[in-house]
């Protein structure tokens, strides 16, 4: 297996806070990747970093053999690289099936002007765009504002917008967090579905329950740089996670419902 | 559903059919005067609306292009020794001066976040009155004259008065057709959060500047055409900050981001403005009117008279019917243990479902 996503010691730091400080994390293709660590230990800042939200001070960003280092956001997301956000982000003032087509444009597009402007081409996009509604289980409220959504479904619309345009690479920010246990669960099995269609996922995720069902590696963050990384097993009784991260974390990890 | 859009074809047909009737009605020339100067704000609105309602950004810098329009028919039919109806051909060329001033303008301006944009836009709206006021090919403070057109006077307005219908119906079009386009879903999701948007693959700059070179290229074309039908173009009234502050409200009036929003907000403000400038001979009545109307539709009809009404009207039709109220979570499918057969593997995502089978949630 190769690397599908890999950073190389990137570096970042917010006037005195070293946010990053040489994190360097690999995702092998096809696999589901997990990436923990206290709160305040880089996770978000490096998926910004991955995806162009914010610039690295130092270090490369991989995805294949292709250097990506603080590509835009746009770009990125047209390689292939897909995520969502810890605090979603949806469009509020789109109906939820709007907030799916704004991802619809590059792929598939024919090439062919009249083909191009003609109808077809439109309907088959919201038809898809419809089909992951029902994959995440949101379809029925296909017409309404996404602003009306609840938090649960605001993530449910975050993971299928992102989809759309059937990104190689997904990278999960807390998919889990703020969720209702009954709709974890929910989002767990999609997640599963996604990785057997071929999907590499990259999440972080305080649920250790939710991470450990899930992940087949995992890399722990600890102040800016990855402390330790291997299967579920072996970091579950790692002794410097543990005092990293486990005995502290794990107790707090309430679920708002939704 | 369909008896509501046979509904809305024949308002709209009705609609129409008043318009085009209207000079041969009125045939007052007072009348029909203000029937041109409404539409051609109906225009100017709906073209700061397809850029500023859609994507977010205030634009109070669209007089740059409607005096740019002006004053470029102006210097090219003097230049040119262009006279006579053969002006009107002139017209595209003042879209494309509009469109040209839009991009390096907006490279400038659109860079910056919503509110450094206004400000940017204010800057550059007294860059050109400057210009204007100072170069000699615009002719200075005494601005600039349109050649004379051989027309009857009872019957000079009613040319315009189609010429400025035909902009407007092609306008409001323009916007129907954006707002339904993927380019407009763009547009909308920059207004709603433009980063999110660029990281599901909007390109954002390219958007945004395409659609403030439309509006751009609308407003210089519809600037053109006040320039003829008034013959005089001066710095002060090219361009002049109220026409910045009349579009906004009208927009803000009728409904932000709405296609009729800015229609409606036009035909309201603009004839009161002409009729309270023509009565009152204190010019800075209407000015006051203007500034005063503009708090009340902030204060109380922010969001304007088309998105409100429309909530007032469903708030009638839907009286004792429940709401429709934002479902709860999706029934989990049945808890698989972890690690336990997995269930069948759907692909994801499915291919073919009918696209109107009901979610798993309502
Ligand atoms: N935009 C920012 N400005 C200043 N400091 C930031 C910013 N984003 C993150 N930080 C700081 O960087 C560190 C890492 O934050 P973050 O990546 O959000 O951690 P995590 O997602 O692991 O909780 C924290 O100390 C946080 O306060
Ligand atoms: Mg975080």
């Amino acid at each position: 297996m190769s690397a599908l996503l890999r950073t190389d010691g990137v570096t970042k730091s917010f006037g005195g806070v070293q946010a990053l400080s040489g994190a360097t994390i690999e995702v092998d293709e096809g696999t589901v990747a997990g990436l923990i660590g206290p709160n305040g230990s880089g996770k978000t800042t490096l998926f910004n970093v991955i995806t162009g939200y914010g610039r690295a001070d130092a270090g490369e960003v991989y995805f294949g053999d292709r250097a990506i280092t603080n590509a835009a956001p746009d770009r990125v997301f047209a390689l292939g690289i897909g995520r969502t956000f810890q605090l979603t982000r949806i469009f509020a003032r789109l109906t939820v099936l709007e907030n799916m087509l704004v991802a619809t444009q590059h792929k598939g597009r024919p090439r062919n002007l009249l083909a191009r402007t003609s109808r077809g081409h439109w309907v088959q996009q919201r038809r898809r765009a419809m089909d992951l509604l029902e994959f995440v289980g949101i379809a029925g409220h296909a017409g309404v504002g996404a602003g009306t959504l609840s938090y649960g479904q605001r993530k449910l619309l975050e993971l299928a917008y992102v989809l759309v345009a059937d990104p190689a690479v997904i990278l999960l920010d807390e998919p889990a967090g703020g969720v209702n246990p009954s709709l974890i669960n929910h989002i767990s099995d999609r997640i599963r579905e996604l990785n057997k269609s071929g999907k590499t996922f990259l999440i972080v995720e305080h649920n250790m329950e939710f991470v450990m069902g899930l992940c087949s590696r995992i890399t722990v963050l600890d102040s800016g740089s990855a402390t330790a990384s291997g299967p579920p097993d072996i970091i579950r009784t790692d002794k410097r996670v543990l005092d990293a991260y486990l005995g502290e974390d794990v107790e707090d990890d309430d679920d708002i419902p939704g | 559903m369909s008896t509501q859009r046979t509904a809305q074809a024949a308002g709209l047909a009705a609609l129409a059919a008043a318009a085009i009737v209207f000079p041969l009605v009125f045939t007052n020339p007072v009348v029909t005067n203000y029937g041109v100067f409404t539409l051609i704000f109906v225009v100017a609105a709906s073209a700061w609306n397809v850029f500023s309602g859609f994507s977010g950004y205030i634009s109070l810098g669209q007089a740059v292009f409607f005096g740019s329009g002006a004053y470029a028919l102006g210097i090219a039919a003097r230049d040119w020794h262009v006279s006579g109806d053969a002006v009107f051909a002139l017209l595209p060329a003042c879209a494309a001066v509009g469109a040209l001033i839009a991009v390096p303008f907006g490279l400038v301006a659109l860079r910056v976040r919503r509110h450094t944009f206004i400000v940017i836009t204010i800057a550059v709206f007294f860059i050109f009155q400057l210009m204007a006021y100072n170069f000699s090919f615009t002719g200075g403070s005494t601005g600039l004259s349109s050649p004379f057109l051989n027309w009857h006077a009872d019957t000079y307005n009613n040319p315009f008065y189609y010429i400025t219908l035909a902009c407007a119906v092609g306008m409001i079009g323009l916007a129907w057709l954006i707002r339904r386009s993927r380019f407009g879903l763009q547009l909308r999701a920059i207004r709603d959060d433009e980063d999110r948007a660029r990281g599901l693959g909007v390109r954002a700059m390219r958007v945004k500047l395409a659609a403030f070179a439309l509006s751009g290229a609308v407003t210089a074309l519809i600037g053109g055409v006040w320039f003829y039908y008034l013959t005089q173009v001066q710095p002060s009234t090219g361009f002049d900050p109220l026409f910045d502050l009349s579009i906004v409200l009208m927009a803000f009036l009728g409904g932000f981001g709405t296609i009729a929003g800015p229609v409606v907000g036009a035909l309201i403000i603009e004839p009161g403005q002409l009729y309270l400038t023509a009565h009152f001979t204190n010019g800075y009545y209407s000015e006051i009117l203007l500034g005063a109307l503009f708090l009340l539709v902030v204060l109380f009809v922010p969001r304007g008279i088309i998105p409100t009404g429309g909530e007032w009207i469903t708030a009638l039709r839907t009286r004792g019917r429940p709401a429709v109220t934002p479902a709860t979570a999706p029934p989990p499918p049945a808890a698989a243990p972890p690690q336990a057969a997995p269930s069948p593997p759907t692909t994801a995502p499915p291919a073919s479902r009918s696209p109107s089978t009901p979610g798993g949630s309502r």
